[in-house]
């Protein structure tokens, strides 16, 4: 029997073992009934004791909503959404601040053990108040986005002492309206595209920085992002402002409880840039992606998109996404400031039914604007994954660049790959080059690991490690090794 | 006394283009421990194809005969027992792994049979160490365990990376399959003297090549001279002084 079935078989035997992070959370609930309407609408404006104009913004994005149409362009099937049938609100019932650890939620802290969370990091989640002078030790601060309501933030004094604005997009619309109104809605339009007029209008939370000029933030801001109520779509708005010459590196990490019913996620990122200032915007993904039939698994529809404003600003989005049932996602940088600077670095990996329809948009205004995009996709068992990217050059963007590699790695011989290059140029003096690859992993490159004492399990994380490598290292450093974790686990829940 | 390596009526054959191919015939072969055994013979006629089979690919079919090895049944266990059980295969050309480092390639093979043996696992500051002398006495540039693996290398330096990972991996008994080919006059004393500092009374070599300047280095303890698929010939070393004067003609002659 020809050795590459055998591999092949072995493979999609790894990828059929269960979903590691699977597992869902028993808290009380406050839910909104079923159904999206003008109501559903008010009432989470409501809850969240939110200004008259933001329900206005709601609204309006809400009425050109109904008049839109789901985007039918990407390479991925799915049965109808019935967005009646969907709660769109919910929230762990309030009660006072716990004071020790001992005061929280077990199931909470069984969820956060389940995810490896250290303990201490345990408690700043579950919003345990530190004693006075005591500092947490891991230099990350984390905003939990437990289901829609933020658990918890921390870090928050540090970060105040440097000046820089780390909360819940609701605290912020409360404590910073000018801000939030001044930039919201601003690089993501509420009718900006059908999933993003759908989370304009019913938005629940998500996180808000804001780092004023000159400040380079003290540390990594990171978001832990949970999806947790069956039948719950989860809808984040994230803000990031990033004033003259400042920088920020943010991480949002995923993994959500294992179920059966289809989830609707449609977050929108919006990020700006002024001048000399730099984003860093990193994502590990890794949402239920469906059993080995394809039942169940997140949708995962994501309006990202970031605006460089000022001359010699820098946007710099990577993404490492091994769950969900279906990404549609194309985190995106609108290079307007001179000298500008946009790179996008992903890996995409899809294992059994899994689909994935993903890549960028490098808008090149400005002049002398630049974009890199290094793009590694990974597919294996019956998964479908599409790289789709859009390279315009417009009339006034003299002397602007752009590179891009696209490789995919297949596994198996019934998955499929495909790369979809737009590239749209208007200034015959810009430079766009564009490199792309397909390769399957070799049985000489197994046998060749396996003889040196590898499991083929390990082989493959090995191999296909090594063939992310190039966007691996654009993570920060404590990420990259979760992310190779995250690779591995994805391909024994997929390849490597 | 257990043999180390027995070999009885090994036959194996590979499905090329929908067309089953017998390449090994029968072939009986034993190592005892301690010894380092060479295999010759002409092009073609089955001897990476028994380093292959010895290590477990998968494209080879067994249709009969039995490897004991170690008191075990080898032809049962996968590539990566065998290598836990201290099989190691220097390959004739070995293979390239983008992106792989080789540092953390050496140290993820050595540190899994380190584990399957049941010996605790190296720290990376004692991995380095480690890796850093075994590099350093096979004159090997130190960016080497920077690089990726084999990708880049010259034919010189993969051969002496495979020496390095057999000096890291510990095995009691390695395949040098035509690891002197290649390899330039100093090169090819460097990576026997690789070889020569493994021997022990634990350790056994089948070494595959078509020169006897390696075994000049090596001088092993038996030459066997392989021809379609079996073991036709076996003597002492001076069999190869023989064979690079006479050729093979005689012993096929013979054998016929």
């Amino acid at each position: 029997m020809p050795a590459v079935t055998e591999t092949r078989e072995a493979v999609e035997k790894l990828g059929q073992s269960s979903y590691k992070w699977g597992f869902e959370t028993e808290i009380d609930m406050d839910l909104a009934p079923k159904g999206l309407n003008e109501d559903t609408i008010r009432l989470i404006s409501a809850r969240k004791e939110e200004p008259e104009w933001l329900l206005e913004w709601r609204l309006s994005a809400y009425r050109a909503w109904l008049t839109m149409a789901e985007p039918k362009w990407a390479k991925v099937s799915y049965p109808p959404i019935d967005y009646q049938d969907l709660h769109y609100y919910a929230a762990p019932k309030k009660k006072p601040g716990p004071k020790s650890l001992e005061e929280v939620d077990p199931e909470l802290l069984r969820t956060y053990e389940k995810l490896g969370i250290p303990l201490h990091e345990q408690a700043l989640l579950a919003g345990v108040e530190l004693p006075e002078g005591e500092v947490a030790r891991t230099p990350v601060a984390v905003d939990a986005v437990f289901d829609s309501v933020s658990v918890v933030t921390t870090f928050r004094k540090t970060l105040e002492e440097a000046g820089v604005i780390f909360c819940p997009i609701s605290e912020a619309v409360k404590d910073h309206p000018e801000l939030v109104r001044k930039y919201l809605g601003t690089v993501v339009p509420a009718g900006d595209n059908f999933y993003a007029a759908l989370n304009s209008a019913v938005f629940t939370d998500g996180s808000f920085v804001y780092v004023p000029k000159g400040v380079r933030c003290p540390m990594e801001l990171s978001t832990y992002f949970r999806i947790n109520a069956r039948n719950t779509g989860q809808f984040e708005r994230t803000l990031i402002v990033v004033e003259d010459g400042a920088y920020v590196s943010y991480l949002e990490g995923c993994t959500a409880p294992m179920r059966d019913e289809n989830q609707l996620h449609a977050a929108v990122v919006e990020l700006v840039a002024m001048e000399d200032a730099s984003i860093k915007y990193s994502t590990v993904q890794n949402w239920y992606p469906g059993d080995e039939n394809g039942r169940g698994g997140i949708y995962n529809f994501v309006t990202k998109r970031g605006a460089c404003r000022g001359a010699r600003s820098k946007i710099s989005w990577t993404q490492v996404e091994t769950g969900s049932a279906i990404t549609w996602k194309y985190p995106s940088c609108i290079l307007q400031g001179e000298g500008s600077v946009g790179e996008f670095y992903s890996v995409a990996v899809t294992n059994n039914h899994q689909q994935a329809d993903t890549g960028t948009k490098m808008i090149h205004i400005g002049r002398n604007t630049r974009s890199t995009i290094i793009a590694k996709t990974i597919s294996a068992g019956q998964s479908d994954s599409t790289y789709r990217g859009l390279v315009r050059v417009l009339p006034k963007a003299s002397g602007a660049r752009n590179f891009t590699q696209c490789d995919s790695l297949l596994i198996g011989d019934q998955c499929g790959a495909h790369t979809v290059p737009y590239i749209e140029n208007r200034n015959m003096a810009a430079r766009i080059e564009h490199e792309a690859t397909t390769s399957k992993i070799s049985e000489d490159q197994l046998f060749y690991c396996r003889q040196r004492g590898l499991s083929e399990e390990d082989a493959v994380g090995l191999i296909v490690n090594g063939f992310c490598r190039d966007v691996l290292k654009e993570l920060p450093m404590e990420f990259a090794v979760e992310a190779q974790k995250l690779l591995q686990i994805s391909l024994e829940g997929s390849v490597g | 006394m257990t043999q180390f390596l027995e070999i009885s009526g090994l036959c194996a054959r590979i499905d090329a283009d929908g067309q089953e191919k017998e390449i090994l015939r029968g072939v009986d072969l034993t190592i005892p421990p301690g010894e380092v055994h060479a295999i010759m013979g002409p092009n073609g006629c089955g001897k990476s194809t028994l380093s292959y089979v010895l290590a477990g690919r998968e494209e080879y079919e067994v249709t009969a005969g039995s490897v004991q090895f170690h008191g075990q049944d080898l032809l049962a266990m996968e590539p990566e027992e065998r290598a836990a059980a201290g099989l190691f295969l220097a390959f004739q050309s070995p293979i390239e792994l983008p992106g792989v480092n080789n540092a953390n390639f050496l140290r993820t093979a050595v540190n899994a049979v380190r584990r399957a043996r049941g010996q605790e696992e190296l720290d990376a500051v004692a991995f380095l160490k480690a890796a850093r002398e075994a590099a350093k006495s096979l004159s090997m540039a130190p960016d080497m365990l920077k690089r990726n693996v084999n990708v880049g290398f010259s034919g010189g330096e993969k051969k002496r990376n495979e020496v390095l990972q057999m000096t890291l991996l510990q095995p009691s008994f390695a395949i040098l399959d035509e690891t002197d080919s290649g390899l330039d006059v100093d090169a090819l004393r460097i990576v026997a003297e690789g070889v020569n500092r493994m021997r022990s009374p634990e350790f056994s070599a089948l070494v595959i090549t078509h020169h006897k300047r390696l075994l000049d280095y090596l001088k092993p303890d038996r030459i066997h001279v392989m021809a379609k698929g079996r073991i036709i010939h076996s003597g002492g070393p001076e069999l190869a002084e023989q064979i690079d004067t006479e050729g093979y003609t005689r012993f096929l002659a013979e054998a016929a």
